[in-house]
């Protein structure tokens, strides 16, 4: 939030570059600004009393309880298997470099399928008229419509966004620490913790705070995965979804600006991650 | 731990584990959705895409997408330019605030389109005086469509002004070229990948788009119905068959979209 020296200014504001900014603060405004407001708003506008009445009601409760298992499970397990196959798309020699760049090109594919796609997708395989799916409802663990499955489906949409963090960081500082630290005699899980991990924490600090973002936003994977099942497989999204179909819009309301705070710390965090990673910008 | 990590079978399970969980988690449901599409013979999938209703949603989501994707590219390429070049106050608060689409729930973001323009918001009633009807009809869609998109261009524009290099924007201007012609062929060559593949993301997630469109449009079969949330009512009225035609002709061009903007990047990079 800098001003520009006068020097400078005076060179360079011309109408058009006012113009210019104007502009961009319209869009901003208008797109961004004024709808984030009105979330808050309209959430204060029956009083806050109701805004409480909305967040206690026991399906809201139970929705925020589901999210969070959700969110924690994800994080967890997206992680887990993230850096990991960051680790062996980058660094695994025991995988002909064919089938690495078959691999890598594969990771991208979830963000280019549809959440509803990715959701369906779970339903065909281990829904309840499939083999599988009927196998597991027998072993007393069902997986379409309950939480395994709206896992599944929110580790499909995730799983790009840790790799694509990691990846080209391991890419970048090479093996040469790594090699050096093997060879005198530390061996690899003490390579990684003292070698690998300082270089990638910031990478994956930043994952997890994008996996945790896109995990408490998914919407339309979990709502076609869960059945959307009230007290039971019911999200913070699907709610607001469920209550603004039955025109429950003050609810809906409610709910959606315990999201939006999220967003917006989460988005806090992001800043700050992406500072410390020292990356100015990223696609995805 | 190293000594088990070091076992020879150890090893083995864990990187068995490792392509294993990629291969159930991602390809095995990918083409699941394609065996699947087919699995009741060619006929029966001409058949499950020729449904008029399919087709006119297909054709109104790639109609939508493609007009939300050229908004973006103008109005992200100026944002991108204007955050990169110019010093203002409240630029760095702006510059945060591009990621907040990503940020956001997209079901909040229908709900805030839902409440900024609809029915019983005043844009919304001046907007129904003159006959205009925003929400539950395509506008609502396209402005559903670009505000979950809007971050895609302007951060694939702005690595590229970064690296741009400013000498020969100065040459130009040096030479007496007027400001328009700097913009035309220095500036928006240097930004011409950024836009285009910003713009070809912007586009792909737009097709994709389920959980902003689903609760402002209306989705009127044949008029406002758009092809995710197409495939969410075969799903739901139980025609696997259905949903999964219209899937893989979305997953398709999606996986073309990518296929694009690999080869863009990988020759960019060259």
């Amino acid at each position: 939030m800098s001003t520009a020296p006068t020097t400078l200014t005076s060179k360079k504001s011309s109408t058009s570059s006012k113009i210019l900014i104007l502009i961009t603060y319209s869009v901003f405004i208008l797109l961004l600004i004024i709808p984030l407001v009105q979330i808050v708003i309209g959430a204060f506008n029956h009083g806050v009393q109701s805004l409480f009445q909305a967040l206690l009601r026991p399906e809201a409760l139970h929705a925020m309880w589901i999210t969070l298992s959700v969110v924690v499970v994800v994080t967890l397990l997206n992680t887990l298997f993230g850096v990991l196959t960051a680790i062996m798309l980058v660094r695994g020699q025991w995988l002909s470099s064919r089938v690495r760049r078959f691999l890598n090109s594969m990771i991208d594919l979830p963000f280019a399928v549809s959440p509803v796609i990715g959701g369906f997708m779970i339903m065909l395989l281990l829904g309840p008229q499939t083999v599988m799916g009927a196998f597991f409802s027998d072993l007393g663990m069902p997986i379409v419509y309950a939480f395994p499955g709206m896992v599944l489906a929110t580790l499909f949409v995730t799983f790009p966004l840790m790799i694509r963090e990691i990846a080209p960081v391991l890419q970048e500082i090479g093996t040469q620490q790594e090699e050096a630290a093997s060879m005198l005699g530390a061996y690899s899980w003490t390579t990684f913790w003292k070698v690998t991990w300082p270089s990638i924490r910031w990478g994956v600090t930043y994952g997890v705070v994008l996996t945790v973002a896109r995990s408490l936003g998914e919407f339309g994977a979990v709502l076609v995965v869960s059945g959307n099942i009230m007290n039971k497989t019911q999200t913070m999204t699907t709610l607001v979804y469920q209550d603004v179909d039955n025109f429950n819009i003050a609810a809906a309301n409610s709910v959606a600006l315990v999201l939006a705070v999220c967003s917006i710390t989460l988005l806090l965090v992001m800043e700050w991650a992406k500072r410390r990673k020292g990356v100015h910008t990223h696609a995805h | 731990m190293n000594a088990v990590l070091n076992h020879k079978g150890a090893l083995w399970g864990f990187r068995t584990t490792l392509l294993l969980y990629m291969f159930l988690l991602i390809i095995l449901p990918i083409t699941g959705i394609y065996a699947h599409s087919l699995s009741a013979g060619w006929n029966m999938f001409v058949e499950s895409i020729s449904d008029p209703l399919a087709w006119k949603a297909v054709w109104l989501t790639l109609r939508l997408s493609l007009l939300a994707m050229v908004i973006n590219m103008v109005i992200g390429t100026i944002t991108a330019w204007v955050l990169h070049r110019y010093q203002f106050p409240g630029r760095t608060l702006l510059n945060s605030l591009v990621d907040l689409p990503f940020a956001l729930p997209t079901a909040v973001g229908g709900l805030m389109i839902l409440l900024l323009l609809g029915p019983n918001s005043s844009v919304g009633q001046w907007a129904d005086a003159i006959g205009i009807r925003i929400v539950f009809g395509e506008p609502a869609i396209v402005v559903a469509m670009v505000f979950v998109t809007f971050p895609f261009v302007i951060r694939a524009v702005q690595p590229l002004l970064e690296e741009a290099d400013k000498t020969q924007e100065e040459a130009a201007h040096t030479l007496g070229a007027s400001k328009w012609r700097t913009f035309y062929q220095v500036l928006l060559p240097q930004m011409r990948p950024g836009i285009i593949s910003g713009g070809m993301l912007a586009f792909s997630r737009a097709m994709a788009e389920f959980g902003a469109v689903v609760l402002v449009a209306g989705n009127i079969p044949g008029k406002t119905l758009i092809a995710s949330v197409y495939i969410f009512g075969e799903i739901e009225s139980d025609n696997p068959q259905g949903a999964a035609a219209v899937s893989v002709i979305l997953l398709t061009l999606s996986f073309l979209v990518l296929w694009f903007i690999n080869t863009l990047q990988a020759k960019e990079g060259r």
